[in-house]
C-alpha cells in the first residue's frame, strides 16, 4: 500500500519535472549568463569557449546613477498604480455587489467592454488627455503629459476593469448576514465597508494587488509612450533601449542581468502576498462561517 | 419595550413579499413567525431590524416611529441562520464589537463580556476564532453578541435551523429560558411549527406575506381559523376530506361517499354551505373493531411512541396513529372511529373555519 503511494508521488513529481524544466532551464540559464563572459548551452565559458569565464561586468550597470533612478521610477509607477486600482476597484467592487443603484447592470457590462479593448487603441486618445490635463494649472504638473503622476492615471484607469470585476466577485461572496450583523452593531455603511467587509476579500486584495503591481512593473508601452525621457523612463524601456541599440551588439549578458534586475522585486511581493494568494484557491478563509 | 406593525408591506419588483402585516407584540412577549420558506418571515424581521425600508406601513417601538430610524439606534440584537460571526475577529471581539463602536472603556467591555459569557457558557471560548468552533458554540457567541448591547428586541432568525437535531432542542429550551429570565420583547422567526409551538407565547402564521392568524400556541392547534393554519400546525397534519352535511331529526350528520358520520351537537358549523370539508388530525381517530368505516393500512412509520399509518378507504387517504403494540402490519384492514368533538370544518372555496371566526 504505501509503496504504491510512493509510485504515485514520484510519477506527479516526475511528471511535474518535465514540464516545468524548460522554465526552470531558461531561468538558470538567465542566472548564469549574468555572471559569465558567454555561455555555451549552461556551460558559462570564456571568450576563447573554456569553461569559466566568470564575470561581474553584466552588473556593471547598477554603478550608474541613472539605473537607481529609473528603478524609483518604476517603483513609484507601480506602487501607486497598485494603491490606486486597490483603493478605487474596492469600493466600486463594494458599490456593484451590494448597492441597487440606477445603471448599475449597464455600468458593469460596459466595464466588461472596456476591459477588452487593447490599450494601444487609445494611445492617441489618452494623449489628448493628457495634454488637456497638463494646461490645468496645479493638476497639470502632477497628472499631466509626459509626468509620472500622468501615466499612473492613465494605467490605473486601463486595470480596474478587472479590478472591479475581480472585487465584485469577492464581496459577491461575502454573506449579507455578515453586514446586517454589522449595521445592527452600530457601524455605519463606511464602517461596515472597511472593519468587516474588506477583512473577508484579503486574498482577492492580494491577487489584485500583485496583478497590478506586476503590470505597473514591467508596463512598456504608456511609459514609452507618455514620458519624454524614453529609454530612461521605467525599465521596461531600459530594457529596450539595450535590446535595440544599433551602434553596439546586442550584449546577452547585460540584458539578462538586467532581466533579472527587474525579477527581484515581483519575486519579493509575491513572496508576501502568497500566503493570501493560495486561499483562493483553497476556498477561501472564511473556515466555517 | 412593546412593538407595533401597522399595514406594513413590502415589495420586490412586482412581487409582494409581505402584504399589509399588522401585528401587536406585548412587552417582554416572545412571538414567533411561523410559514413555509418564502412566505416573508425574514422580510418583516429585517423591516423591524431597520435593514429594509418599507413601501408602506409603520413600525412604532413603545411609542416612537421607527421607519426611519437606522439599525444601529433601534437598540435590537439579532441571530442569524448562517450566525454572521465576523470570521476574522476572536469571540471576545465578536461579542463587545458593538460596545468598542460605542467607545466604551476596556474595563465595562470585559465585565460585560464576562456576564454575557456566563450567561452562555462560552467563557473558555473568548480567545478562538469562529472558525474554529462547532455550529452550536457559535450559535451561541452569536446570541452573546445580541445579548451584550442589553436590547430591547432581540430578533431570530431560523437560529437553529443549521443546528442538528438533538443541540437543536437543547438550544430551544435554553433560549427560552434566557428570553423569560431576562425578559426581553423577542420575534422568533421559523419555518419549524414544533419550534414556533413550544416556544412562543403567541404565533404569528403567515402565508404568501399575508398574516394568518396570531394566536397563543394552543389556540392555533385547537382552533385554526384556516385550512392552511390546520394543515400547517400539528405533526402528523391533519386529514381532510369532503362530506355534505345533513340533518337526520335532531342530528346533523355528514356524508362522504364511503361513510357516515355523526356530528357532535356541540360542533356543528355555523355558516357555510352543505358542502364543506371535514378535518380531523390522526391523534383523533381511534382504531374500532366494530366500526363500521372500514380501512386497509398501505404504509406503518414507526414514530417511537406511535406507528403513524396511512390507510385508505375506497380512494380516499387518511392516516391515524396507533399504538406499536398492536402491531399494525400492511394490507391489514382496520375499523376506524372518528372523535367527532375534534371535527374541524372548512369552506371549500374560501378555506376558511366554519367553526372559529
Ligand atoms: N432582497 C430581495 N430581493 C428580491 N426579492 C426578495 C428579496 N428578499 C426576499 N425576496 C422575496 O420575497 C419573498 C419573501 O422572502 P423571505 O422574507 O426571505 O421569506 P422567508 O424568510 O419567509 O422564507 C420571497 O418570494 C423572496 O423571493
Ligand atoms: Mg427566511
Amino acid at each position: 500500500m504505501k509503496l504504491k503511494r510512493d509510485n504515485f508521488t514520484l510519477l506527479s513529481v516526475l511528471t511535474l519535472i518535465i514540464f516545468t524544466a524548460p522554465i526552470i532551464l531558461g531561468y538558470l540559464w538567465l542566472f548564469i549568463s549574468t555572471f559569465s563572459e558567454r555561455t555555451y548551452g549552461l556551460k558559462p565559458v570564456d571568450v576563447d569557449g573554456n569553461l569559466g569565464g566568470f564575470t561581474l561586468k553584466n552588473w556593471a550597470f547598477l554603478a550608474e546613477p541613472d539605473i537607481w533612478l529609473i528603478t524609483l521610477n518604476t517603483f513609484l509607477l507601480a506602487t501607486f498604480l497598485t494603491m490606486g486600482v486597490l483603493l478605487i476597484s474596492s469600493l466600486a467592487g463594494y458599490a456593484l455587489s451590494r448597492v441597487n443603484f440606477r445603471g448599475r447592470k449597464t455600468f458593469l457590462s460596459m466595464t466588461l467592454i472596456l476591459h477588452a479593448f487593447p490599450s494601444v487603441t487609445l494611445l492617441i486618445a489618452i494623449y489628448f488627455v493628457l495634454r488637456f490635463i497638463s494646461d490645468i494649472p496645479l493638476l497639470g504638473a502632477l497628472f499631466g503629459y509626459n509626468t509620472i503622476g500622468g501615466v499612473v492615471l492613465i494605467s490605473i484607469a486601463l486595470q480596474l476593469p478587472l479590478g472591479i470585476w475581480l472585487m465584485k466577485g469577492f464581496f459577491d461572496g461575502v454573506s449579507w448576514d455578515l453586514e446586517r450583523a454589522a449595521l445592527i452593531d452600530g457601524c455605519s455603511r463606511w464602517r461596515c465597508w472597511w472593519q468587516i467587509m474588506v477583512p473577508q476579500i484579503k486574498p482577492g486584495l492580494a491577487a489584485l494587488s500583485i496583478f497590478s503591481f506586476m503590470t505597473g512593473w514591467s508596463s512598456f508601452l504608456i511609459p514609452y509612450t507618455f514620458l519624454t525621457k524614453g529609454n530612461k523612463a521605467v525599465l521596461s524601456t531600459y530594457l529596450n533601449a539595450m535590446m535595440s541599440s544599433d551602434t553596439v551588439s546586442i550584449q546577452y549578458g547585460i540584458l539578462a542581468a538586467i532581466g533579472l534586475f527587474q525579477l527581484i522585486p515581483i519575486l519579493l511581493f509575491y513572496s508576501f502576498t502568497q500566503k493570501y494568494l493560495m486561499k483562493i484557491f483553497s476556498g477561501g478563509s472564511h473556515g466555517g462561517v | 419595550m412593546d412593538v407595533k406593525l401597522k399595514n406594513l408591506t413590502k415589495k420586490f419588483g412586482a412581487e409582494t413579499a409581505v402584504d399589509k402585516m399588522n401585528l401587536d407584540i406585548k412587552d417582554g412577549e416572545f412571538v414567533a413567525f411561523l410559514g413555509p420558506s418564502g412566505c416573508g418571515k425574514t422580510t418583516t424581521l429585517l423591516m423591524t431590524a431597520g435593514i429594509y425600508k418599507p413601501d408602506n406601513g409603520e413600525i412604532i417601538f413603545g411609542d416612537r416611529l421607527v421607519n426611519k430610524v437606522q439599525p444601529k439606534d433601534r437598540n435590537i440584537g439579532m441571530v442569524f441562520q448562517s450566525y454572521a460571526l465576523y470570521p476574522h475577529m476572536s469571540v471576545y471581539e465578536n461579542i463587545v464589537f458593538s460596545m468598542k463602536l460605542q467607545k466604551k472603556s476596556k474595563k465595562e467591555m470585559m465585565l460585560e463580556a464576562d456576564r454575557v459569557a456566563g450567561l452562555l457558557g462560552i467563557g473558555t471560548l473568548l480567545k478562538r476564532k469562529p472558525g474554529q468552533l462547532s455550529g452550536g458554540q457559535q450559535q451561541r457567541v452569536a446570541l452573546g453578541r445580541a445579548l451584550i448591547k442589553k436590547p430591547e428586541l432581540l430578533l431570530f432568525d431560523e437560529p437553529l435551523s443549521n443546528l442538528d437535531a438533538r443541540l437543536r432542542i437543547t438550544m430551544r429550551s435554553e433560549i427560552k429560558r434566557l428570553q423569560r429570565d431576562l425578559g426581553i420583547t423577542s420575534i422568533y422567526v421559523t419555518h419549524d411549527q414544533v419550534e414556533a409551538m413550544t416556544m412562543a407565547d403567541r404565533v404569528a402564521v403567515m402565508k404568501d406575506g399575508k398574516l394568518q392568524a396570531f394566536m397563543p400556541p394552543v389556540e392555533l392547534h385547537e382552533k385554526p381559523r384556516t385550512k392552511f393554519i390546520a394543515q400547517f400546525v400539528g405533526n402528523p397534519p391533519m386529514n381532510f376530506f369532503d362530506v355534505e352535511l345533513k340533518s337526520e331529526g335532531q342530528n346533523m350528520q355528514a356524508f362522504h361517499s364511503k361513510f357516515t358520520l355523526n356530528l357532535d351537537s356541540g360542533r356543528i358549523p355555523g355558516r357555510g354551505g352543505k358542502n364543506v370539508v371535514l378535518g380531523i388530525r390522526p391523534e383523533d381517530i381511534a382504531i374500532d373493531p366494530s366500526s363500521d368505516i372500514k380501512a386497509e393500512i398501505l404504509i406503518v412509520e414507526p414514530l417511537g411512541r406511535d406507528d403513524l399509518l396511512q390507510c385508505r378507504i375506497g380512494d380516499l387517504d387518511i392516516s391515524i396513529l396507533a399504538d406499536p403494540k398492536e402491531k399494525h402490519r400492511s394490507g391489514d384492514m382496520i375499523g376506524l372511529d372518528m372523535d367527532s368533538r375534534s371535527f374541524q370544518f372548512f369552506d371549500p372555496e374560501s378555506d376558511q373555519s366554519l367553526l372559529w371566526y
